[in-house]
């Protein structure tokens, strides 16, 4: 099947690639879609007789989850596809694979893999559009625009806004996503964590460097708090977690120092007590459970925008409900 | 050698060993150099060749390619890579030996030998390893090695960690004339980068080598080979801190010579961009003041040798996600051309001084035959044609690699003609060939 060119081009890859108005547009377009899961029959007709593969290479739970709500609801038809149990472990390359997928006249597939590049790598060799869902440490598309979203509703905009992301920056996706698409929008960034889990020169990239989170919360109006894969203290990125906690967790003891109300954000999944107190994610300053929400919603609007529907049709679209 | 005598007419001979620049005839017979001068007659039965408008110099020399065989015969073959070294003008090449298995003893460095001898194209000189199986724990029989053929020691591809054991060899393969050349790159620092640590894999989200990953390992080295007196050879050099440690050191007298390759002295870590795998190699393309750095150690002769690090990998190994992927890239079919373009048609670099770095320099480096036309010297010549245009199009090498990272390049200079022992082993636009 021909892919149909839409207001984002063929594929979303990353927040690098998209402009501003882009970026407006997929949060615009997600604002109808949000009500959708509030009504009682959760489905509207935009994607029927379309044909997604969700293709998984890597361990994930919210973020499937969330992409297969969002083509459920929008009445796709879905395919799931892991690691385990499949051609891959079998030594298939990844461009076979996705030729198969592509041979069963598939029309779009998202794809979540474990190398950087990746998602770039399939989508210039299919022609079926490809969504993103985290490729290595490079970008994560979706979670920097549900982010985004997040911040928007509390705080009414972007732009002018002091976000801090809070963490290990050398390994996250989350983080990239979140640094391009903020500063497209004109909030200012800042990073903060220990200097081994911050990529060398990443003020670069038009970021302000934070060595102490005291600082960065006394700056800040929202921190992003990434989580702290355990592997990273096996591998001597931090001497332990305790310690790690001590000196970087984001407890309500330090937010209360600050003086004033921040908005606090975390990707998922948490561990309590490292990089975020149970305090601070039970308290009303924490949105993590409207950024999975929103997740849903900005994901209608990038799968619903790829397909070729208009931005000033989501509206009219959510109407029509079940056909 | 009992070819027909050639004469090689009119040709622009550069010669540095021979202090030569001039145009002149060269008449090869018997397998060598048989007389360059002006005005030569033709013997009888002679087959002659108008180098009107060309250039002969001596044949190129690489010390530094990856044939793959044994053990990567899907990637290149001794036979290919000799056959794509022909192709590009050199009539020798230093096959490295991490292979599988490594080319360890003496009937590994025999085997290479051998099969170059068979393929009978370029010359391929065997490198040993520098420890038993690179594992950088025993010196490998240096001697025996090479008595069967070795021209160097390495364990390139497997930096040596152990500063005593690096400290051994530069003594030991002193007994034995030969130099120990240098993979330098500090594991500990490079982790599992997959290219060049900077602004650039930050934004990819790469993991990322620095420049000190391999700058503390070329300031070790240049103090062990210091502390020993042995020659290191300091392959592939890449850094600007890199140049600068050599430069030092060939100032106080260390017995160091030095290689820049062509994608190092041409790209930086922007043609990464794009995830691009070709791109893609190790020591990885750094940053522009590195590439300048290296183009003026390669200038002023801080590194005096050009290698290419000739690393061919099959195709499907380079259709991968991108830290999945080889590190490496092919060049044999490449450097001439682009030396030619970029340094001595833009006037960077004299004619003269390109044949130093390519075959005189090379020569001595790792004392082997060849880098002159003097009467008497085997006849390895490369006739190049200085102005003809092409664009590299990697389905037309001779290397089973396609890896590289100047494919659709518009260039102009390329070898016509490439002799060893008087026989053409290449000849392409109207010459004879293999």
């Amino acid at each position: 099947m021909t892919p149909t060119l839409s207001s984002l081009g063929k594929d979303l890859v990353g927040l690098e690639d998209l402009s501003a108005a882009q970026i407006r547009t997929i949060l615009d377009t997600a604002e109808p879609f949000k009500e959708i899961s509030e009504r009682r029959i959760k489905k509207v007709p935009v994607l029927r007789g379309k044909t997604i593969v969700n293709l998984f290479l890597e361990p994930s739970t919210r973020t499937r989850i969330s992409f297969e709500f969002a083509e459920k609801r929008l009445s796709a038809d879905t395919v799931n596809l892991t690691a385990e149990g499949s051609s891959v472990v079998k030594g298939e390359t990844l461009v076979d694979t996705a030729r198969n997928l592509e041979a069963m006249r598939i029309d779009m597939v998202v794809i979540r893999h474990g190398a950087s590049g990746a998602a770039r790598f399939l989508a210039d060799r299919i022609p079926s559009n490809v969504v993103n869902a985290g490729d290595g440490a490079h970008e994560h598309p979706t979670q920097g625009l549900l982010d985004i979203l997040t911040i928007r509703d509390h705080l009414g905009g972007v732009a002018g806004r002091r976000v801090c992301i809070v963490g290990d920056i050398l390994h996250s996706r989350v983080a990239r996503s979140n640094i391009f698409g903020l500063l497209k929008l004109g909030a200012e960034v800042a990073v903060c964590g220990p200097l081994t889990l911050l990529p060398l020169g990443i003020d670069a990239l038009g970021v302000r460097v934070f060595r102490r989170v005291e600082d960065a919360i006394e700056w800040a109006d929202v921190l992003n708090v990434l989580r702290l894969q355990l592997e990273r203290m096996t591998a001597g990125f931090v001497p332990s977690l305790r310690e790690y906690n001590r000196f970087y967790g984001i407890s309500s003891r330090r937010l209360a120092r600050a003086g004033k109300e921040l908005l606090i954000l975390h990707p998922g999944p948490m561990n309590r007590g490292v990089e975020i107190d149970s305090d601070v994610a039970d308290s009303p300053y924490s949105v993590i459970l409207g950024q999975v929400t929103n997740g849903v919603a900005v994901r209608m609007a990038v799968l619903y925008l790829l397909a070729g529907g208009a931005p000033e049709a989501a509206e009219a679209a959510k109407r029509r409900g079940v056909g | 050698m009992n070819t027909r005598p050639r004469l090689l007419r009119g040709g622009r001979i550069v010669d540095p060993a021979g202090g030569l620049d001039t145009v002149l005839d060269l008449l090869i017979a018997d397998g060598k150099v048989a007389a360059v001068g002006a005005g030569l007659e033709a013997p009888e039965a002679a087959e002659v060749t108008d180098c009107g408008g060309r250039v002969v110099v001596p044949g190129l020399i690489d010390l530094h390619v990856h044939l793959r065989e044994p053990g990567g015969e899907h990637k290149e073959t001794i036979a290919t890579g000799a056959r794509a070294a022909a192709a590009g003008g050199y009539t020798s090449v230093c096959a490295m030996p991490n292979t599988d298995p490594v080319i360890d003893s003496p009937a590994m460095v025999g085997f290479v030998a051998a099969a170059g001898r068979a393929a009978g194209l370029a010359r391929v000189y065997p490198v040993g390893a520098l420890s038993v199986g690179q594992e950088g724990e025993r010196l490998t029989e240096i001697g025996e090695l090479v008595g069967a053929g070795a021209v160097a020691v390495t364990d390139d591809g497997h930096p040596v960690m152990d500063s005593g054991l690096m400290r051994m060899a530069l003594e030991y393969a002193q007994a034995f004339g030969v130099p120990v050349a240098d993979h330098a790159e500090d594991l500990g620092l490079s982790r599992r980068g997959a290219m060049n640590e900077g602004l650039v894999s930050a934004r990819l989200g790469l993991s990322g080598k620095p420049n000190a990953a391999e700058d503390v390992h070329i300031a070790r080295d240049l103090l062990v080979a210091e502390l020993t007196g042995g020659h290191i050879h300091l392959q592939h050099v890449s850094t600007r801190q890199g140049v600068e440690l050599i430069r030092q050191a060939k100032a106080r007298g260390v017995r160091v010579t030095a290689e820049a390759t062509p994608h190092h002295l041409l790209l930086t870590d922007d043609a990464v961009d794009g995830y691009r795998t070709e791109a893609k190699m190790n020591p990885p393309l750094r940053t522009e003041p590195d590439r300048r750095a290296v183009e003026a150690g390669f200038l002023d002769g801080t590194l005096d040798t050009l290698a290419t690090d000739h690393a061919p990998h099959h195709y499907d190994e380079k259709e991968q996600a991108f830290d999945d992927a080889p590190f490496g890239v092919v060049g044999l079919e490449t450097a001439l051309g682009l030396m030619l373009t970029h340094f001595v048609a833009s006037g960077k670099m004299t004619m003269v001084t390109l044949v130093e770095r390519m075959s005189t320099q090379p020569a001595r480096a790792f004392g082997l035959p060849g880098g002159t036309l003097r009467e008497g010297a085997a006849a390895d010549v490369t006739v190049i044609d200085p102005s003809v245009r092409w664009r590299v199009d990697a389905s037309e090498f001779h290397s089973r690699g396609l890896n590289t990272p100047f494919g659709g390049m518009r260039l102009t200079g390329r070898a016509e003609l490439t002799l060893v022992d008087g026989k053409a082993v290449h000849g392409r636009g109207g010459q004879e060939g293999a």
